[in-house]
C-alpha cells in the first residue's frame, strides 16, 4: 500500500485529466449510430440476402430447372418442378425456397450454370406466418423491364443456342 | 407579515422548489442519456420530441404503467415504504439552499429559500445521510441476495464517505464562522473578477475531497458499488419495478442535484457570479456539476470495493483531518 509521492501524482494529477480528455475528444466526433428503421445503410456488394431469379434481356426466365441449386443446397431449402414451353425449352413450373431452412450460404448461386439465381441485398424477411417464409417464383423473379440495377454481374447475356 | 400570507408564501416556495427539483431530475436523466451518448459517440434519445426532449415524460409514463411486482419473500410494508424514505431526503435538503438574493414582493422581503435555517449545513448533512436508510431497508426487504449485497455495500460506502464529506466542510465552516448557507453565500460575493472570494480558491483541497465524497455519497460511477450492474444485477434496485423503482431513481437524481447545489453554494459562491448575480448563476453551476458527474461516469471504470474503502479511510479521511488542522493553524497565524 506504500506508494511513493511520484506514484500518487502520476495516478491522480496526471492520469485522471488524461482520462477525462480522452472521453471529451469523442464529444465532437460524429456519432456512429445508424438510424436503422428510418434510414437503411448500403449493403456490401457481396452481401447475401434474399434470393432473386434473373431473366434474359428479352424477358424469358434464365432458370432451366436443372436442380443443381437444390443439389448444392446444404439446408435442403429449394424445391422445384420442371416443365417445357411450346418451344421445347425447360423452365421451372414451381420454384420455391423455404427461408426458414435457408442459411444464406450462397451455394445455389455458385452452383447455378445458367446465372439464374442470385442472392440480393434484401434482408427484412420477418413474418408472423410460417407459410409466408415459402418464397415462390412470384416473390423472387425480377420484374421484366427492371427498375433498379442488378446487385451482381451477369456474364452470359443470351440464351445458349435454341433448338 | 400576516400569518396567512406567511403560510401562503411558504407553500408557494415549497411548491416552486419541488417542481423545479423534480423537473430538474427529469431533465438530468435526459442530459445524462444525451451527453453520455455523445461521449460514447452515440446519439442518445432522438425520437420523442426534438432532440428527444420529451424522453423523460415518456420514461415516466412507461414506469407509471408498468406492473408493480411484489415479491413473495419480501417484507411487504418495508418494501413499500423504503422508496419513499429514499425519495424524500434529496428534496428536503433543497429547502435550505439559497436560490437567490431576497426579493421585495407586495411589500414583504422574501428570502429566496424555503427556510433560512441558521444550521443549514448541518441540516443538509443530516438529510442526505437519511437516504441510506431507504437503500438499506429496501435491499433488505427485497428478500433477494443481490439486493441485500447491494444494500450492505451501499451502507458501508455511505457511512464511510459521510465522515470525509462532513470533515471536508469543517475548514470552510471555520473560515466562514457560520453554518447558515445564506451568510456563506453573502461572504463569497465580490472579490477579484467577482469570483475571488469563492471558498474553492481559499481551500481547494476541501473542495476536491468534498467532490469525491459527493460522488460516492450519491452512488455515482466510479463509486456506484450499490448498483454495480456487472456484479450485482442492479443492487438494491433489483426487485423493484414501476413507481417504486422510479422513486428510487428520482431520489438518486435529487441527491445528485442536491450535492451539486451544495458544492455550488458552499464552494462556488451560490448565486454570486462575475456579472449579474442572480439565481441563474446557481443553475449554471448546478448544470456544470451535473455535466461533470456524467463526464466522470463516462471516463472512469468502477473501482474495486476494497479500493473504495481504502480511498475513503486511508486517503480522504487523513487528508481531510490534516486540512482541518492546517486551516486552523493558518487562521490562527494570519
Amino acid at each position: 500500500m506504500l506508494k511513493t509521492f511520484w506514484d500518487i501524482i502520476k495516478t491522480t494529477v496526471i492520469a485522471l485529466p488524461i482520462g477525462l480528455y480522452t472521453t471529451f475528444k469523442h464529444v465532437f466526433k460524429k456519432p456512429v449510430t445508424k438510424k436503422y428503421p428510418k434510414a437503411k445503410s448500403e449493403m456490401m456488394p457481396r452481401y447475401r440476402g434474399l434470393h432473386y431469379l434473373e431473366r434474359y434481356d428479352d424477358g424469358t426466365e434464365r432458370c432451366v430447372c436443372c436442380g443443381l441449386c437444390a443439389a448444392a443446397c446444404p439446408a435442403d431449402a429449394i424445391y422445384m418442378e420442371p416443365d417445357e414451353n411450346e418451344k421445347g425449352e425447360r423452365f421451372a413450373k414451381v420454384y420455391e425456397i423455404n427461408m426458414i431452412r435457408c442459411i444464406f450460404c450462397g451455394f445455389c448461386e455458385e452452383a447455378c450454370p445458367e446465372e439464374a439465381i442470385f442472392l440480393g441485398h434484401e434482408f427484412e424477411l420477418a413474418n408472423d406466418n410460417r407459410d409466408g417464409f415459402i418464397y415462390s417464383k412470384d416473390d423472387m423473379l425480377v420484374e421484366h423491364p427492371r427498375k433498379d440495377r442488378p446487385y451482381k454481374t451477369i456474364y452470359r447475356r443470351t440464351r445458349r443456342h435454341s433448338m | 407579515m400576516g400569518d396567512l400570507t406567511y403560510i401562503a408564501i411558504i407553500i408557494a416556495k415549497v411548491t416552486a422548489i419541488f417542481i423545479a427539483v423534480i423537473s430538474g431530475c427529469a431533465y438530468a436523466t435526459w442530459l445524462e442519456r444525451k451527453l453520455l451518448g455523445r461521449l460514447q459517440q452515440r446519439m442518445g434519445p432522438t425520437y420523442v420530441g426534438p432532440f428527444g426532449l420529451l424522453q423523460p415524460l415518456a420514461d415516466g409514463l412507461k414506469l407509471l404503467f408498468k406492473e408493480d411486482l411484489v415479491i413473495s419473500k419480501s417484507e411487504r410494508v418495508i418494501f413499500a415504504i423504503s422508496p419513499i424514505i429514499a425519495f424524500i431526503p434529496g428534496f428536503m435538503a433543497f429547502a435550505v439552499i439559497p436560490i437567490g438574493p431576497p426579493i421585495e414582493l407586495f411589500g414583504y422581503t422574501i428570502p429566496l429559500a424555503v427556510s433560512d435555517l441558521n444550521i443549514g449545513i448541518l441540516f443538509i448533512l443530516a438529510t442526505t445521510s437519511l437516504g441510506v436508510y431507504g437503500i438499506a431497508l429496501g435491499g433488505w426487504a427485497s428478500g433477494s441476495k443481490y439486493s441485500l449485497l447491494g444494500a450492505i455495500r451501499s451502507s458501508a460506502q455511505m457511512v464511510s464517505y459521510e465522515v470525509s464529506y462532513g470533515l471536508a466542510l469543517v475548514p470552510i465552516l471555520m473560515m466562514a464562522g457560520t453554518l447558515s448557507l445564506h451568510e456563506m453565500v453573502s461572504q463569497q460575493a465580490g472579490g477579484w473578477l467577482g469570483i475571488g472570494n469563492w471558498y474553492v480558491f481559499k481551500n481547494p483541497i476541501a473542495f476536491l475531497i468534498f467532490w469525491i465524497c459527493a460522488i460516492a455519497e450519491t452512488n455515482r460511477a466510479p463509486f456506484d458499488m450499490p448498483e454495480a450492474e456487472s456484479e450485482l444485477v442492479s443492487g438494491y434496485l433489483t426487485e423493484y419495478s414501476s413507481m417504486k423503482f422510479s422513486m428510487f431513481f428520482v431520489g438518486e437524481y435529487a441527491n445528485m442535484l442536491t450535492a451539486a447545489a451544495v458544492m455550488a453554494t458552499v464552494f462556488f459562491g451560490g448565486w454570486n457570479g462575475p456579472i449579474a448575480s442572480g439565481p441563474w448563476w446557481l443553475v449554471i453551476k448546478v448544470i456544470f456539476f451535473m455535466v461533470m458527474y456524467i463526464w466522470i461516469r463516462a471516463s472512469f471504470p468502477r473501482i474495486r470495493y476494497d479500493q473504495l474503502m481504502d480511498l475513503g479511510w486511508k486517503v480522504l479521511f487523513p487528508i481531510a483531518l490534516l486540512n482541518v488542522l492546517v486551516t486552523g493553524l493558518l487562521m490562527y497565524l494570519v
